[in-house]
């Protein structure tokens, strides 16, 4: 049914540290590597190693430059899967019952069975999580790796998302945001986690961690303290002082 | 958005037939309708044409046409759902309609219901198309308290150009029919100006700095878009044509949809004997500027998604 629940028993989802994010990418092909033989496959190309490729990705990686009021300006690394809302509008968009939010631990997911292809769920979407399979004529999206995170076969520290396990930065983080204990709600708290668009209603699950406040002052590197005079006493060096000064 | 050409042609044909369907049931109820055996079964034919055409050039754009009977099935929370639900249960009172005037050529009594159930359930339908769009908050331009209305207006009016030219093909003069035709017309054409009027000052609540949460910081830029070439999202949602066209477009639409057929329909009172022929103008121009209406519906419209990539 593509009516949502009232409540879901954990709420899985990611920490994403915008601080950290050096914009490696390897989220992304990460994340494109387990699901093209996961819950999804394939997440196709079309036309891979031509001049206009294209294909079927749920983790892009922009980059932003953030222009302060005073002072230089600020490059930030910005990966965008889907959030998992609360309030999924893409769920409740859907005529087949082919999406469906989780009632166990709140994911999102599509049934490729029942999909019709519509595309009304990536209309319904403001952020772009859903992108369509126009080789298989369904509607694909992230499914936080359901098929690893559970996995029994895999070690423990495995079950994690591709795009958590991948990080070499450490800069994204899996858990349950239902849970006020957990890892990541304490770090969503302590470090002002947010929600991005929260005017549209969505209720995100994942929340985004802002960039740390930059230190400004004599110990920045990026400050220009005066430096002192190479060579008080004249001479040779003071001359040559004096010359590179100018 | 990109606008999909078989939705465009959904969204017009099944708009006019149901329009004209309404029509129908309505007028004869108040027995306006003249008893000529092949009018009124033409017309019935036509509406029924018109919305199973459309009904139909909707599934060319699915992934899976074969799957499309499951769109049925989640009306509780999907108005797309609705709308086909409400488009399945209007068939049947339209469909007994027509079997009555073959069978028996009734339209009272039973046959009078059925007409209002028709008519009921056209408006029903037209009115779920709307709120697909309407509900979608992700494209603010679709939002609008007038998108429902002006679905509504455009259905009739459009219904109602049809009517007037086919009465005027079986000679059939009802001149009151014609003057409703063209207030019809003359209320669509201002609501649609106030639409685009709404349109161009919508304040824009959401922009790159509340997409991304970095607005607190400074102005926010794209350095770098996340992928070399286009993808699904830009193609589906970045349509930017109509934008940069959009008041050369809105005139057309505004002479093409209106003030020509207002025009031809004015003319057929002073011209009896050409009525038809100005109809059919009517009929011709409007079609081209309903198109373009509906075109302009989408491409128009701006996916809040965008924000990720424009500065």
């Amino acid at each position: 049914m593509t009516a949502l629940p009232q409540n879901t028993k954990t709420k899985l989802g990611l920490v994403i540290d915008l601080d950290i994010c050096v914009g490696c990418h390897a989220c992304s092909v990460n994340c494109k590597e387990w699901n093209t033989s996961g819950y999804h496959a394939p997440m196709t190309d079309t036309a891979p190693y031509g001049a206009d490729p294209t294909g079927v990705w749920f983790n892009r990686v922009h980059a932003y430059e953030i222009q302060r009021p005073a002072g230089e300006s600020q490059t930030v690394y910005f990966p965008k899967s889907c959030l998992h809302c609360e309030d999924a509008p893409c769920v409740t968009v859907c005529p087949t019952g082919a999406s469906y939010k989780r009632e166990e631990d709140g994911i999102v997911l599509v049934n490729e069975d029942l999909c019709i292809g519509c595309k009304l769920c990536s209309w319904a979407c403001p952020y772009g999580a859903r992108e369509y399979d126009s080789s298989e004529g369904v509607m694909k999206k992230c499914t936080l790796c359901i098929d690893k995170i559970y996995n029994e076969n895999l070690p423990e520290e495995s079950r994690q998302p591709a795009c958590v396990s991948t990080c070499p930065a450490n800069a994204r983080h899996f858990g349950d945001l239902g849970d006020p204990d957990s890892d990541v709600s304490k770090m969503v708290k302590s470090r002002g986690g947010y929600d991005l668009m929260p005017e549209q209603n969505t209720k995100p699950v994942n929340k985004y961690l802002p960039p740390r406040t930059r230190q400004m002052g004599p110990n920045s590197i990026t400050s220009k303290a005066k430096l002192e005079d190479a060579s008080p006493d004249g001479g040779f060096l003071g001359w040559l002082d004096k010359v590179l000064s100018d | 958005m990109h606008p999909a050409y078989s939705v465009i042609f959904f969204t017009t044909a099944s708009g006019a037939g149901y329009g004209l369907l309404a029509l129908l049931g309505i007028l004869n109820i108040g027995n306006y309708l003249p008893h000529d055996k092949w009018f009124f079964l033409i017309a019935l034919v036509l509406s029924l044409s018109l919305i199973t055409a459309g009904l139909l050039s909707s599934t060319f754009h699915l992934g899976h046409p074969e799957r499309a009977w499951r769109a049925l099935t989640q009306w509780q929370t999907s108005w797309l759902s609705r709308e086909g639900v409400a488009a399945m249960f209007t068939y049947v009172p339209a469909c007994v309609m027509v079997l009555g005037w073959i069978i028996e050529e009734q339209t009272d009594g039973v046959y009078m219901v059925m007409g209002l159930l028709a008519a009921i359930g056209s408006f029903v339908t037209v009115y779920c198309t709307s709120m697909i769009y309407a509900s979608l908050k992700a494209i603010p331009a679709w939002t609008l308290s007038l998108v429902p209305v002006l679905y509504l207006f455009l259905s009739i009016a459009s219904g109602s150009l049809v009517l007037v030219t086919l009465l005027c093909a079986f000679s059939i003069e009802i001149l009151e029919l014609s003057k409703f035709c063209l207030l019809v017309l003359i209320i669509t054409m201002f609501l649609k100006i106030k639409y685009w009027k709404m349109l161009d000052l919508m304040p824009t609540n959401t922009n790159i700095e509340t997409a991304t949460g970095l607005g607190s910081i400074g102005k926010v830029n794209v350095l770098e878009k996340p992928h070399t070439s286009e993808n699904y999202l830009q193609q589906e949602m970045g349509y930017q044509i109509a934008r940069k066209h959009a008041e050369k477009l809105r005139k057309i639409v505004l002479i093409t949809l209106f003030i020509l057929p207002i025009i031809f329909i004015g003319l057929s009172f002073l011209f009896p004997t050409n009525a038809f022929l100005l109809t059919i103008a009517a009929v011709a121009t409007a079609t081209i500027g309903i198109s373009i209406e509906r075109w302009l519906f989408f491409a128009e419209a701006k996916h809040v998604v965008m924000s990720y990539y424009e500065s």
